[in-house]
């Protein structure tokens, strides 16, 4: 458990740094021009943490993402106009770091429960997009 | 999409590591393909998929030395893969999106045997090169 929570919020920069057009949503981070400016920029390290809590209530909420996240979804959707293919990337980019991490203890097993959870996620983080 | 020097050197470094064990690393990345995306299993009725199956692992061979080849030829990667492009657009005709499928569990098989190779900068050069790969096989499609 510790492990994973500090997966996600390496995730962020990693998604900035692979997928640079990501970028577009965070105009007023500042300094993103290089991977070492992604990496140390403090803007995305407390935004890795704010995405790791908010995932870790859709984690306790398993059999209920979809309300747990009908706020969250609203918000994407109206206020920050993110294209839920950019909620996919995110959880791909979690995946890779996982594996990273837990090297052969990520089994092929293990990454499809993971895809199911992030495809979750994902799903609810868009569910109330019109 | 063209990769830039420095990327081009981030995928032939962690090639000569992954070219060590590409055939394990083929078949694993198969296996995580088919267990996380069961309907990349349609394509291949005619297989023993099971952990370990030896199609499994010719196959994953097959396809680890067709990236070998696209990296030693990464200056010229529709020129290396011609014949597999026609061969997936005529013969084989899997569906595009599947492409971006099988990268991604390459990655992560990558990711899984060389963690501290598999930095935040080799990861989008090898994102970049598996992206330009299935470009090419898939360009001739229609």
């Amino acid at each position: 458990r510790v492990c994973v929570s500090a997966c996600i919020p390496l995730s962020l920069p990693r998604l900035l740094i692979v997928y640079p057009w990501t970028q577009r949503f965070f105009d007023n981070f500042g300094n993103l021009s290089s991977p070492t400016a992604i990496i140390g920029n403090p803007k995305v390290r407390a935004h890795g943490k704010k995405v790791l809590t908010s995932f870790g209530e859709a984690v306790k909420n398993l059999d209920n993402v979809k309300a747990t996240y009908s706020k969250l979804s609203d918000l994407h959707c109206e206020k920050l106009h993110v294209d839920p293919e950019n909620f996919r990337l995110l959880g791909d980019i979690l995946i890779i770091v996982l594996a990273a991490h837990f090297t052969k203890d990520f089994t092929p097993a293990c990454q499809a429960t993971w895809q199911k959870l992030v495809g979750v996620v994902a799903h609810a983080l868009a569910y109330k997009y019109h | 999409m063209t990769l830039t020097q420095a990327e081009k050197a981030a995928v032939v470094a962690i090639w000569a590591k992954v070219a060590t064990q590409a055939d394990a690393i083929g078949a694993e990345s198969l296996e995580r393909l088919f267990s996380s995306y069961p309907q990349t299993k349609t394509y291949f009725p005619h297989f023993d998929l099971s952990q370990g199956s030896a199609q499994l692992r010719g196959h994953g061979s097959k396809v680890m030395n067709a990236i070998g080849e696209a990296v030693k030829h990464i200056d010229d990667i529709r020129g290396a893969l011609a014949k597999l492009s026609e061969l997936h657009a005529y013969i084989l005709r899997v569906d595009p999106v599947n492409f971006k499928l099988l990268s991604h569990c390459i990655l992560c098989s990558v990711a899984a045997h060389y963690p501290s190779d598999f930095t935040p900068e080799a990861h989008a050069a090898w994102d970049k090169f598996l992206s330009s790969v299935s470009s090419v096989l898939t360009e001739k499609y229609r």
